[in-house]
This record gives C-alpha cells, sequence and structure tokens, in this order.
C-alpha cells in the first residue's frame, strides 16, 4: 500500500501525517485531524459543502487527494473565529439568518470569505456567482446574499469601530 | 465514496514524470486538476496504477502571447483564464468558455490542458479549441511535438497523445485584426455539462463582410465536431440574418447527438441550429461587425 509523508498547516498549525495515496483531502482533515466542521454533502463535487481554503482559494476538498495538498495551506471553518469572536462572516450567517439546516453552511462561509479577500465589495451578482458552486437546499440564498453583504460591510468599517 | 488503491509521485520535472509515464505503461495516469479524474475514480469507473501528478512541476502555468501566438500552459487554471485581463480583452471566445465550466470552486483547481487531454465529448474547451484552430504541443521521451487540434481528438476520451507524452501547452494562433467569438452552452443547470454547446470564431473583412468562420460543436457527437459545411457556407457572404440562419441549418447537420434524458436527438440538432446562429451573431458583433 503506497503511503506518503505529507506536511499540511492546518488553521495555521502544522501537521505531518503518513496518508495513503487514495485518500481524500476532506477524509484526512474530518477523521485525521478531527475538524468535522467541514462536511461531506454529495460526494461527487457538485454541492461544495466540502469547501476548503487551500492557500486562500476555495476548493472542494472531497476532490482531492491529502497528498496534493501537502506543502500546502489549509483553512477550515474552525480557522475563522479568533479568540472566541465570531468573524464576521460568521457573525453576518448568524443575523441575517442565513441558513436553515446549516449543512452548506461551512463551505458557503468559506467560498464567501474567499470573495471577500479577493473582492471587499462585492454586487449582488457577484456574490451570486462566487458561491454558484455552493448547493444550498433550504434558504433559497436570499438570506445567505444578505449575510455576505453584512460581512463586507462589517469588514470595511475602520478597526477602531469594530466591537463597539 | 473511496477511490480504488493507486500508487501517487509528484515529479518535480517533466523529464522524471514522462519517466514515469514510461515505466508505468498503460498503468500511468496523468493528474492536473483532477476534477475529472478523482470523480471517475471515487465512482470506481476507472482505476489505474499509477497517478503521475503534474501538480509540483514548475513552468506549466502561464498566459502569454508571443510570435503570433497565444500560449497557455497546460496545467493552467480555468480560473487564471477567467481573471487574465488578456483572455478578456482578446480572446472572449475563451472567457465564455470558462464561465461555464463546472463552478468557481471547480475552476479553481481544473485544468485547461486536463479539459483537453481528458476528451470528454462533453467538455467544453474542445470545441473552442477547434473553432480557435488551436495547436495542442505534447512532450514525450522523443521530444516536443505539435499536433494540430483538427487531428487531436481520436474518440470519446481518446486523443492523438502517446501514453508517455504530456500535453504541455495549447498555442492558438493571435486572431487578425476584426475577429471576434462566442461560446454558448445549453446548460439544465449552473455547472452541468453541455446539452449541446457552439463555439463560434469569426473573421471580417473590410467590408464588414465574413472572409472566415470556424465552428465547433460540443456534446453532439463521440467526439467535438466542426461543422465545417456551414464554415464553408460563411465565406465571403454577408452578415444578414438569413445568412446565420442557414449556417445553423447546416451546422445542425453537422450534430449525430444521441437521445438520452437531457433531450431527444431532433431536440439536441435544433438546439445546434438554434445556438450556432446565436453565437455567430454574438462573434460578429465582437468583430466589430453588424
Amino acid at each position: 500500500m503506497a503511503t506518503h509523508e505529507i506536511t499540511v498547516t492546518v488553521n495555521g498549525t502544522p501537521h505531518r501525517a503518513e496518508v495513503e495515496s487514495r485518500l481524500l483531502l476532506v477524509h484526512f482533515i474530518r477523521d485525521e485531524l478531527r475538524l468535522t466542521g467541514t462536511h461531506i454533502g454529495c460526494d461527487t463535487t457538485h454541492c461544495g459543502a466540502c469547501t476548503v481554503l487551500l492557500d486562500g482559494e476555495p476548493v472542494k476538498s472531497c476532490t482531492l487527494l491529502a497528498v496534493q495538498a501537502d506543502g500546502g495551506s489549509i483553512t477550515t471553518v474552525e480557522g475563522l473565529a479568533r479568540d472566541g469572536t465570531l468573524h464576521p462572516i460568521q457573525e453576518g450567517f448568524w443575523q441575517e439568518h442565513g441558513l436553515q439546516c446549516g449543512y452548506c453552511t461551512p463551505g458557503m462561509m468559506m467560498t464567501s470569505h474567499a470573495l471577500l479577500q479577493r473582492n471587499p465589495q462585492p454586487s449582488e451578482e457577484e456574490i451570486r456567482r462566487a458561491i454558484s458552486g455552493n448547493l444550498c437546499r433550504c434558504t433559497g440564498y436570499v438570506n445567505i446574499v444578505k449575510a455576505v453583504q453584512y460581512a463586507a460591510e462589517k469588514m470595511a468599517q475602520p478597526v477602531t469601530t469594530q466591537g463597539l | 465514496m473511496i477511490p480504488p488503491r493507486f500508487d501517487y509521485e509528484a515529479p518535480a520535472t517533466l523529464e522524471e514524470a514522462i519517466g514515469l509515464l514510461q515505466r508505468h505503461g498503460d498503468q500511468a495516469k496523468v493528474l492536473s486538476g483532477g476534477q475529472s479524474l478523482l470523480p471517475l475514480l471515487k465512482l470506481r469507473l476507472s482505476s489505474v496504477g499509477m497517478l503521475v501528478d503534474l501538480g509540483h512541476i514548475p513552468g506549466l502555468s502561464y498566459i502569454e502571447e508571443e510570435g503570433g501566438f497565444l500560449r497557455i500552459g497546460g496545467a493552467t487554471r480555468e480560473c487564471e483564464l477567467e481573471r487574465s485581463e488578456l483572455i478578456r480583452t482578446r480572446y472572449p471566445l475563451l472567457t465564455d468558455t470558462t464561465l461555464v465550466i463546472a463552478d468557481p470552486l471547480v475552476r479553481n483547481r481544473a485544468t485547461v490542458g486536463g479539459n483537453l487531454a481528458h476528451a470528454d465529448p462533453a467538455n467544453d474547451h474542445p470545441a473552442t479549441m477547434l473553432a480557435l484552430g488551436a495547436e495542442i504541443v505534447a512532450r514525450g521521451p522523443k521530444g516536443k511535438r505539435t499536433i494540430p487540434i483538427d487531428q487531436f481528438f481520436r474518440g470519446p476520451f481518446e486523443t492523438a497523445l502517446e501514453p508517455d507524452e504530456i500535453l504541455i501547452e495549447i498555442r492558438i494562433p493571435t486572431p487578425p485584426a476584426r475577429s471576434g467569438g462566442s461560446y454558448l452552452k445549453l446548460e439544465r443547470k449552473v455547472g452541468d455539462y453541455a446539452t449541446v454547446a457552439v463555439a463560434a470564431q469569426v473573421m471580417l473583412d473590410a467590408g464588414g463582410s465574413i472572409q472566415a468562420a470556424r465552428i465547433g460543436l460540443t456534446s453532439v457527437a463521440e467526439t467535438p465536431v466542426r461543422a465545417e459545411k456551414a464554415e464553408a457556407f460563411l465565406r465571403g457572404k454577408r452578415t444578414a440574418a438569413n445568412i446565420l440562419a442557414e449556417a445553423g441549418r447546416l451546422a445542425a447537420e453537422a450534430a449525430s447527438p444521441t437521445a438520452d434524458w437531457k433531450g431527444s436527438v431532433e431536440y439536441k440538432r435544433d438546439m445546434v441550429r438554434v445556438l450556432t446562429t446565436r453565437a455567430l451573431a454574438k462573434a460578429i458583433e465582437r468583430a466589430g461587425g453588424k
């Protein structure tokens, strides 16, 4: 059985592991690292529930081998909050009720996070286009778009007024 | 879903990658973005002994114009094509195409070279490259060779690449002035494979008539095909609506689709007619014509 030693940084923490060639990144994250915030939805590259950031870009972790991520930096939904404070993206989904069952939410937030890094003030169309690889079966997307807009506004505020 | 067992290597150079392909023969398979191959392995529709990952080989990702060609590195990702100012302004047909391939997350991994080498007749770049008259640059143990796109697709999932060759570059002749292109795809939902799709590239003469046109069709045969009769008909013609309508009719004749849950043969053929007419009109508009 072919195994490989890999080093990946996940949410800022370096991990070394011996992985089988065929191990999918999502299984590495969930089963080996026990970070179960990343969900497995369709498992067929459609739904985006498993979205994580690889070197800052959102990718479907069910369609990537763990060994392909060797040397890379991964951010999962667990990496969003800092010191017990929700990330503006998380706050947006909470405030704007951007979820119902919550299954797609981690993936939605990772994709939205990457969008706002690249484009801090996206239009509604740009938001909808960006999340077109993340499927939600509850909300109809309206509140998800609002949640991303909330986060964009919040992140645009000067740092000094945040938390007031 | 868990893929069947395989071995994996991530060579640092093309020479090593080609060496691995030679050593492992038909057991080896090249892994680029993996957005088609990994789903196939997970569904166990395919198996492989040795995956040779191109992901750690530097210098395979670039978009540049040089010597009368647009050169796209084989491992250039779709998202890079999408973000490229050069592509957006000079090759709208390519931007049209990349924007309808799967979804933005997939496009962050999927590569242009992979889309072509995988040779799924429902993939989008093949028809586009037929319309653009591209060439494929392959590298194997004996060095580099160039394959005209018209000779590249041999059958479903089958190309002119030898088992020990790697697609390293796509070369597209720089379109002359008064050129334009368009890709129109009929899909049931965002990110779906095409029910049918049409790529059109036209070049107008100084008087605004069609000097040359190339039309590629997606998902209507065992390989991507050109609508050659329609192309020949358009040569030297005015850009009038009845001319484009006739070209659409001729393009539909070039399609030999099969019936499936996306539509009947008649429906798909008729959609080729409709999309060809529309894609030509858009391409002409982009070429500055009327």
